[in-house]
């Protein structure tokens, strides 16, 4: 029994302009989807990551995830207790009027267990002492230290982590990955992991779902994936993350940018940008089978 | 040279004491070289560029040290000539470029007008220039996106149009700073190739401030390694980033995650950077330094020569 399962959900937004525009200027609702029939599981004890560009609909699987959004369709079960989230931006995500004492303490706050504050900074690398203090007083790494704390407060068994470091430095982004897969291992947390950077990725992931457009256009284990890459998206994203091996091989360069989800593109959502669409790929939208979403794969075209 | 930049050092009077910024930054710039400096934030790569360019925000000051551009001296000229400079002979490329953009204005009247403001040229030529311009940076159709404005195009062709406005007088240093950071890994390939080719083509001297190695390994020649307002290496990128040097350098260059198939722990500097008010003695990264040792805490150490590159690191001192 996986600890979460995703089943067909999708998400759609309004975007419509005001009513009495619509009305005067005979306009239709317009509705933008966001997310569109996505379905996965998550295992107990395992890393998941959603990786794609921005506006791929990648946050907003994690914000129905954690039930922030209603699906519009499909389901989402969880089997666990209790599920936090751990958000991007550690100088938006803490209360800057409050001591991190409080902060942490919030959510076990009716349990009135003031000495497990202590454990839980010391958990993430931080002092008792810290306590005492503001977050103004904290860099943007032990801000993010912080906002795990605060997540573990209630000794949840499901995290769901928004880009949790992409808005920290290089060897700070180091600390709190290690930091996270050390309480992974000794704490049995499951983890959902949004980000757009491939590398991170790599280095945390038990398995990886690629979004698109909406879609989860290929899903496969980190080892896999980044070993055989099969849906041409994956392939132009893994291409384009930057050499640091310096091998100097040839990059083909990336065409094209993501479409406005305002006017889809007909068929498959990728195929204005992918080098091996053919009519097939510019009628009909490719369903998931085997864990892509790609007529090429499936056909053995490419 | 294009640039040279002698012993700049940057300080900010406040009222509980004044703080180094910057601290003896020397390097230069060669034409159609592209430079990387590669740094965390507040190591003051950003700095670095605004007082090349004379933008530094009061009460920041230049305290000591020379900007040469083309071997003329720069930092002491009077503000309206440098920002004749501006533009002019240095083009600037900043993170977002919205905040470059001036948005009730069309694309195609922002770049006629810094054409024209630099250049002797009549309208109908500065047309001319603008759509070779925006072709070359790769914008498609120029002819029908000249009358568009700043919303109207993607957050790639946004940044294409800020490097078509900085290259619009043909300027002989480009300021690049963080120009793909706001950009989505695909599109962030395409402003890489686009610097280069340029640097190739034009001969324009770069400097790409950026906190992403990864992006110096595919654009620049040479690299300078900052921390604490310093640079502590500097050398040709195939070497800092195989054999780096310094143990800072070391340290970052083992805790940047590269794609591999299997999975592997990072290494981790510990601590952080220190703040400018706290920049212990010596060497500004004694204290996180695996291979401290005496003299370290004590005297600081200038670039020396280590391997191909220089350090300022007492290890590669000459015994």
């Amino acid at each position: 029994m996986p600890l979460l399962k995703l089943e067909g959900v999708s998400r759609d937004f309004d975007v419509s302009r005001p009513w009495l525009n619509r009305v005067l200027e005979h306009e239709p609702r317009r509705l933008l989807r966001a997310v569109d029939r996505v379905s996965f599981e998550v295992a107990t004890g395992e890393t998941l990551a959603l990786v794609g560009e921005s506006g791929c609909g990648k946050s907003t699987v994690a914000r129905l995830i954690v039930g922030l959004y209603q699906p519009t369709e499909g389901r989402v079960e969880y089997g666990g207790r209790r599920m936090q989230m751990i958000f991007q931006d550690p100088y938006a995500s803490l209360n800057p009027r409050w001591r991190v004492r409080d902060i942490v303490e919030e959510p076990i706050r009716a349990l009135r267990t003031p000495a497990r504050v202590d454990k839980l900074l010391l958990q993430v690398g931080l002092s008792a002492d810290d306590g005492e203090k503001y977050p103004h007083e904290f860099s943007g790494g032990q801000r993010q230290r912080i906002s795990i704390a605060r997540a573990l407060a209630g000794e949840p068994d499901f995290l769901v982590c928004d880009e949790p470091t992409s808005a920290l430095d290089v060897s700070v982004q180091a600390q709190i990955l290690n930091l996270m897969s050390d309480l992974q291992a000794r704490l049995g947390l499951t983890y959902l992991f949004i980000s757009h950077n491939l590398a991170v990725v790599s280095q945390i992931a038990d398995r990886v779902g690629v979004m698109y457009f909406g879609r989860i256009v290929e899903l496969a284990t980190a080892a896999e994936l980044f070993a055989h890459p099969r849906h041409p998206y994956t392939r132009m994203l893994l291409d384009a993350v930057p050499d640091l091996g310096m091998t100097g091989k040839p990059r083909t360069p990336v065409a094209g940018e993501v479409p406005n989800p305002l006017a889809p593109p007909s068929g498959c959502a990728f195929h204005p940008r992918c080098p091996h669409a053919n009519e097939r790929c510019r009628a009909e939208v490719p369903a998931v089978i085997d864990d892509v979403a790609c007529h090429a794969v499936q056909e053995g075209r490419i | 040279m294009i640039l040279e930049v002698v012993g700049l050092k940057v300080e900010f009077p406040t009222r509980r004491g004044t703080l180094t910024a910057l601290d003896g930054i020397s390097f230069s710039i060669a034409p159609g070289e592209v430079l990387g400096v590669v740094g965390e934030s507040g190591a003051g790569k950003s700095i670095t560029g605004l007082a090349i360019i004379g933008l530094l925000e009061p009460p920041g000051r230049i305290a000591a040290g020379e900007v040469r551009l083309e071997g003329r001296r720069i930092d002491n000229l009077p503000q309206e000539e440098l920002r004749r400079l501006r533009g002019r002979r240095i083009g600037v490329v900043f993170q977002d470029p919205l905040t470059s953009l001036n948005p009730l204005y069309t694309i195609g009247r922002q770049l006629e007008e810094t054409i024209l403001t630099h250049l002797s040229l009549s309208k109908s030529e500065a047309r001319l220039r603008a759509l070779s311009l925006l072709r070359e940076v790769g914008i498609p159709a120029p002819e029908g996106r000249y009358h568009h404005y700043p919303h109207q195009f993607s957050g790639g062709m946004r940044q294409r149009v800020v490097i078509a406005l900085a290259l619009a007088a043909e300027p002989q240093l480009l300021i690049a700073d963080e120009p793909t950071t706001a950009l989505d890994v695909s599109i962030q390939a395409q402003i890489i190739t686009l610097l280069k080719r340029l640097a190739q083509e034009r001969g324009t001297a770069v400097m790409l401030i950026t906190h992403d190695m990864g992006v110096i390994a595919e654009t620049a020649q040479r690299v300078a390694v900052m921390y604490a307002g310093r640079i502590v290496e500097l050398g040709a990128v195939r070497d800092v980033i195989h054999a780096p040097k310094h143990p800072y350098t070391v340290g970052l260059m083992g805790s940047i995650p590269r794609i591999a198939a299997k999975r592997s722990r990072l290494v981790q500097i510990d601590g952080a950077m220190p703040r400018l008010n706290a920049i212990p003695p010596g060497c500004a990264f004694n204290p996180r330094c695996p291979r401290r040792f005496e003299p370290c805490t004590v005297k600081r150490p200038e670039l020396m020569p280590a391997g191909t590159s220089l350090a300022a690191c007492w290890l590669h001192a000459a015994a």
